[in-house]
């Protein structure tokens, strides 16, 4: 079930916005086309399904910030609508909203707007001070959250007195005390320096391992956002020009645009053996004949067959010559012939097969139940690291605005 | 043929600005007299009953009350500056109306903040507001101090009552510009965090932008305690009691000694007012937190 969903959303900016939209719905216009309006989000779709982490990745002034302001209603919207959990925010009052802040939707920010004012405890406590819960039980929690993010210990501190790291800590401290399904993250560890950003990557997916919450996470970063995103949504000038995985961004970018993003991406680190396995399978069962597996070889062009036992899981692999040689001697099946093979899991990135595959033998990919699904030869490895879809467009790559 | 009309004749007729002003005075004067003696009577006796506070003690015991006040807030430095401060006042004779020209600054400038900080959060929230408010404080701002006298005396008569109303009104602008300034001065994404987390507007008011605009808001309250004690002292010239009296008199007739020592007794107190109200503005809410927190 889809937690936040999104239809046909736009925002502009100026005097005459509605009838900026009007002109954007009629026709494929451009954003200029009434002058003094300037178009931050234009026609946005999307569902954030719930437990997912949903990246929205674009360059600065892409219109990803002003999207989020309109999730939880910070910022109205000039057309279009979303929804959480089927009811739809963009038509609730003023005060239905911010009981939906409080009890549905936290926000972590890009300078992370502690209060210099109140402690950290006190910070992390803001959240549930406003959904007014009594000062024991709001402290308690807040404390929580607190260790929950490794502050043991800050809780008297001013903001200031903590380093930029510590800071962001307590800003998703805040955030996770105050207990909300929904998670917005505004550039959230775009201000940190890229050690710090990693270990707070880190520090999230972890808990998003322990907490499960709807996270929608607004990056620049290309591989913050491959690194955290269940899903990505790559925008430009206000447009949602595509939305998937991150394998499904760097395997199949949906324009030159995107392919232009993607090339500095370490694909190694993304691409998983799903992505680069070979599905037509060469298996024989264990009870084959040698001479059935050199049919295969023969007819696939390849110089080894996989062995699946009963249940389909990989048993081991035969070579050509071997299986030449079971032939010579008389074995009935390739079982006696056969070499132990690696079997690696379909989500195993790309940078973890080139350790995996060190022999001459390819390797078995499964699935969770460990079956048998497909096959990763040395050269596709190498390959795949090589591959672009899209010829890069070098005039396609001018500054988004 | 026709004579062509000289072009160079012709000048724009006589605006009766100052007709229109003085009948508006007068009709206000008209219907709502009875409200304006009711407000002077008000402030004459509240101020009376202020100085009376003020001297009520003897007087070496309230030197050494101004003196512990600074003292407490600033420092031995300023505490031994205030002592012998006020003691030359005594010493200058000019101790009472010292005390009558303080109630009248303290009067003005509590109704001064009443009315400002409130209209400054109003242009600090609506734009339209600030817009409107703006050209009046303008006006108020830069309207010469004498010129607030003549209305004043019409609708109060003379004495305390025109002195504050005149005071309150040229004391406003800064009051209300820095208030404005230091609410739209808080950081967008702080209120952002407020609103994100479910917070009511007024909330969002009174827990996070007044305590972080506190140390501009109190700028404003330094600024209107100062030109407050300006006005109050030219008030004198309608009757309003005070070091203002003491000084209109001594120049009406010359006195130079006598007017110098009145004009060194305004400083003393403007001095003394412009530090007690500047550390007033150094304990802001994230000062005391920092306190609280044991940092520097």
């Amino acid at each position: 079930m889809p937690s936040i969903q999104v239809e046909n959303l736009y925002k502009v900016f100026g005097r005459r916005a509605d009838e900026a939209v009007r002109a954007l719905l009629s026709e494929d216009g451009s954003a200029d086309a009434v002058p003094g309006t300037t178009a931050a989000v234009v026609d946005a779709s999307f569902d954030v399904r719930s437990g997912e982490i949903f990246v929205v990745m674009g360059l600065s002034g892409s219109g990803k910030s002003t999207l989020i302001r309109m999730l939880n209603g910070i910022l109205p919207v000039t057309h279009g609508r979303v929804y959480l959990d089927d009811v739809e925010i963009t038509a609730m009052s003023a005060r239905q909203i911010r009981d939906m802040r409080k009890r549905r939707m936290s926000m972590v920010f890009q300078h992370f707007a502690l209060f210099p004012h109140r402690t950290v405890l006190q910070n992390a406590a803001y959240g549930l001070q406003i959904q007014g819960l009594g000062k024991e039980e709001r402290l308690e929690r807040a404390q929580r959250a607190l260790s929950m993010v490794g502050l043991d210990g800050w809780e008297d501190r001013l903001p200031e007195q903590l380093s930029g790291g510590m800071q962001q800590r307590v800003g998703l401290a805040r955030a996770l005390a105050a207990d909300t399904d929904v998670l917005l993250m505004d550039e959230a560890f775009s201000a940190l320096d890229p050690l710090i950003r990693r270990e707070m990557q880190d520090q999230l997916l972890a808990l998003q391992q322990q907490l499960g919450k709807t996270i929608v996470f607004i990056t620049h970063d290309l591989n913050e956002a491959m690194r955290l995103g269940d899903r990505i949504a790559v925008m430009r000038r206000g447009r949602i020009v595509q939305i998937g995985t991150a394998e499904a961004i760097l395997t199949a970018p949906a324009d030159p645009y995107v392919s232009e993003f993607v090339r500095d991406v370490d694909r190694a680190r993304v691409l998983t053996a799903r992505s680069v396995m070979d599905k037509p399978l060469h298996a024989v069962p264990s009870s084959a004949s040698p001479d059935e597996a050199l049919r295969l070889m023969r007819q696939q062009h390849v110089p080894t067959v996989l062995v699946v036992d009963a249940v389909g899981a990989p048993a081991g692999a035969v070579q050509e010559t071997d299986a030449n040689e079971a032939v010579r001697n008389g074995r009935s099946t390739v079982q006696s012939v056969q070499r132990p093979v690696t079997s690696v899991p379909a989500d195993t990135a790309v940078s973890e097969l080139f350790t995996a595959a060190s022999g001459p033998l390819p390797l078995a990919v499964v699935d969770e139940r460990g079956t048998l699904i497909g096959v990763v030869h040395q050269s596709a490895l190498l390959a795949a690291l090589g591959e672009v879809e899209h010829a890069p467009d070098r005039t396609g790559s001018e500054e988004d605005r | 043929m026709r004579a062509v009309p000289a072009v160079t004749d012709w000048e724009v007729p006589r605006i009766p600005l100052g007709d229109w002003f003085s009948e508006l005075v007068a009709w206000l004067q008209d219907n709502l007299g009875e409200l304006f003696d009711a407000i002077s009577e008000g402030l004459e006796s509240s101020v009376t009953s202020l100085a009376d506070l003020l001297t009520w003690a003897p007087t070496w015991v309230m030197i050494l009350v101004f003196a512990l006040l600074a003292l407490w807030l600033r420092g031995w430095k300023f505490g031994l500056a205030a002592l012998i401060g006020f003691a030359l006042l005594d010493g200058l004779n000019s101790y009472g109306s010292a005390m009558e020209t303080l109630s009248l600054v303290l009067l003005a400038g509590i109704v001064a903040v009443i009315v400002a900080v409130p209209l400054g959060i109003l242009g600090a929230r609506s734009d339209t507001a600030s817009r409107m408010i703006k050209p009046v404080m303008d006006f108020l701002q830069t309207v010469p101090q004498f010129i607030y006298l003549i209305p004043a005396v019409i609708f109060f008569g003379i004495g305390v009552g025109p002195g504050v109303v005149a005071t309150v009104m040229f004391a406003l602008a800064p009051g209300v510009r820095l208030t404005e300034l230091g609410i739209r001065q808080v950081d967008r994404e702080m209120v952002e965090a407020g609103e994100a987390f479910g917070s009511s507007p007024a909330r969002i008011l009174t827990g996070i932008q007044i305590p972080l605009a506190m140390p501009s808001i109190m700028a404003g309250v330094n600024q209107i305690i100062m030109l407050s004690l300006s006005m109050v002292v030219i008030a004198g010239m309608v009757g309003t009691p005070g070091l203002g009296a003491d000084v209109f008199e001594a120049t009406t007739r010359l006195q130079l000694g006598a007017g110098f020592e009145y004009g060194v007794s305004v400083v003393i107190l403007a001095i003394y007012l412009d530090r007690i109200t500047a550390s007033l503005s150094a304990k802001s809410a994230v000062s005391r937190a920092r306190r609280l927190a044991g940092a520097a």
